[in-house]
């Protein structure tokens, strides 16, 4: 056999048997979707012989995972829209300007990107408990803003200095002020890095955990990925309609990312590739 | 750029009269549009850090009951259930060297110009945009007793391998090991991708040239510039599997059984949340605080990532 046929091969093979082992798991959340109880029981490896949509009915059927997605909807704009104008307000000095507390200031911002929220809930929440903000979407809200702005602004701040000074300065010398300059220079210029912070927030906040069930206790105000893990504990014993809440909850995320792939990779890329 | 010359000289003069303002003004302005971004990081990040600290000397439900005592401290590294937590921390950072060597594997083999590598990177990256409980709950059956990973061991013969990999205290853990790296790997696949995609290919033709085998390629010429980013990946893993596992655990095992997968986040948030006893919670989480933050200084010394250049 041509040899480099063979090699060929030798890098092929393993790479479908990387994909089929990705794929597979997000193959069974679909199949087993569509599947019925009893089909599931006896045929869990091959796609439904009689694909049903009962699950999605029974899953919508209380309304609470309409409810929760709207929570996750509401709760992942808002931390997102927020955070992103905070940062690009703040980024543009941080990048563009010189004065005292900069460098300090830029070196902090990096290392909170990697605190851990785990050791900031138990503060966090004897706090909202003083403020009586506990099982209210706005608590969980101020604390994605906070979580978000590390790693927004420093893709922001690297973005910003590589813009060049002279089309900022023709703005300047027009009379224009600091935020006209930001607004209809800075920021233009600066889309594909809104873009990629935007998309990578949107589907941290989403798919975020530990804040949401500490936070948001009462059954209705539940986001999403929280309200799934709910939904697991309580229909153990029923795998098609975990698998259909699983699928409903992922296909936003699922489009997003084909949607806004490079966004996402490039902003990952940006934030730690350096 | 000679011709925006005139333009430029006369901006930068205007700059400059304006920075003839008495000086902390100037600073006071910039910082102005840093305060809320400044505000937003005190409320959520410093002002719980040094209360993370007051409540783990205090008692109370408040966690800021009695004098200040190290007993908090004491009770915890004493108990047997914060130990075997750490110990099933430390054992997840195998999964570390396990994901890394995957990454890496997958990248050389994507950059090799493998047909359809884009794809490829599409489907291997998939993982990491899912949620971790849509994860946790799809390998929650995926591994159960009579799931589909028990069912292909019997159909391939090999039964005897089948296990309850939940259930079974051995397997618990290490299941979930796999599903992080499940996770994780993909986000591995894509920085390190990148880094080979940006170096010019003319580095690998000269090597070719010389006569260099593919693996002597990868090792002198691909892996060398690959260092740092491997670096960043592996400082970010073990800070995963420090601190960032609630999810997966959370979703699959909720510690079990019989504590056989619990981990530190899990401590934290039964004693913080479940148990009401907050002083508890805030011990364990200074504890884990300081290896994670040992690990964050020498990555950030090593790294040139806090640097930004005004010019």
């Amino acid at each position: 056999m041509n040899r480099r046929l063979l090699g060929r091969a030798g890098t092929q093979l393993p790479m479908l048997a990387v994909a089929a082992v990705t794929l597979y798991p997000l193959y069974f959340v679909v199949i087993t979707a569509f599947k019925t109880q009893g089909e599931y029981r006896t045929n869990r490896l091959l796609p439904p012989r009689h694909p049903t949509l009962h699950n999605f009915h029974d899953a919508f059927r209380d309304g609470e995972l309409f409810r929760w997605m709207f929570n996750s909807a509401v709760i992942t704009f808002a931390s997102v829209a927020v955070s992103t104008l905070i940062a690009v307000v703040a980024a543009y000095p941080l990048a563009r300007r010189a004065f005292r507390g900069r460098t300090a200031f830029i070196g902090l911002n990096v290392a909170l990107m990697v605190v851990p929220p785990v050791v900031l809930v138990v503060p966090l929440f004897l706090l909202f408990v003083r403020l009586g903000l506990i099982n209210s979407r706005l608590s969980v809200v101020i604390v994605y803003i906070g979580l978000l702005i590390p790693f927004s602004l420093f893709i922001l701040v690297n973005f910003f200095a590589t813009i060049p000074r002279s089309l900022e300065e023709a703005a300047l010398l027009d009379g224009a002020s600091t935020l006209r300059t930001l607004r209809h220079v800075i920021v233009p210029l600066s889309a594909p890095a809104i873009v990629t912070i935007v998309v990578v927030n949107a589907v941290w906040v989403w798919n975020e955990l530990l804040i949401a069930v500490v936070f948001l206790q009462d059954n209705d105000k539940r986001t999403l990925t929280a309200g799934l893990t709910f939904f697991q504990g309580r229909f153990l014993t029923n795998d098609p309609l975990v698998m259909t809440g699983a699928l409903i909850a992922s296909v936003p995320m699922l489009a997003l990312y084909m949607v806004g792939q490079r966004f996402f990779i490039r902003g990952l890329v940006a934030g730690f590739g350096k | 750029m000679a011709g925006s010359g005139i333009s430029t000289d006369a901006a930068r003069r205007e700059m400059e009269s304006a920075s003839l303002k008495p000086r902390a003004r100037r600073g006071l302005r910039w910082w102005a549009l840093v305060v809320p971004a400044a505000l937003f990081l005190g409320v959520v990040f410093l002002y719980p850090l040094a209360r993370l600290v007051q409540v783990s000397l205090h008692s109370g439900p408040n966690g800021n009951e009695g004098p200040a005592t190290l007993d908090n401290y004491r009770f915890v590294l004493d108990d047997p259930i914060f130990r075997q937590a750490v110990r099933h921390n430390l054992a997840l950072l195998l999964a570390v060297p396990i994901a890394t060597l995957a990454a890496i594997a997958i990248a050389l083999a994507l950059h090799a110009g493998i047909r359809g590598w884009k794809a490829y990177r599409t489907v291997v990256f998939m993982p990491y945009m899912l949620s971790v409980p849509v994860l946790g709950s799809t390998f929650l059956f995926l591994y159960g007793l009579h799931g589909v990973v028990n069912s292909i061991l019997g159909d391939v013969g090999l039964g005897g391998l089948a296990q309850d990999w939940w259930g079974d205290p051995h397997w618990a853990l290490p299941s979930i090991g796999s599903l992080v790296v499940y996770h994780e790997v993909g986000f591995g696949v894509v920085l390190m991708l990148a880094r080979l995609l940006a170096l010019p290919p003319e580095l690998f033709d000269a090597a070719r040239v010389d006569g260099a085998r593919w693996w002597q390629v990868q090792r002198y010429v691909t892996l060398p510039q690959l260092r740092s980013v491997i670096t960043t990946y592996v400082v970010l893993e073990l800070i995963t599997m420090l601190s960032w596992v609630f999810a997966y655990v959370y979703s699959t095992t909720k510690g079990g059984p019989n504590f056989a997968s619990y981990v530190l986040e899990l401590y934290i948030f039964e004693n913080g949340f479940t148990f009401q006893l907050p002083s508890f919670a805030a011990a364990v989480a200074v504890l884990l605080l300081i290896p994670t933050t040992l690990v964050i200084m020498l990555w950030l010394r090593r790294s040139r990532i806090a640097e930004v250049n005004l010019e």
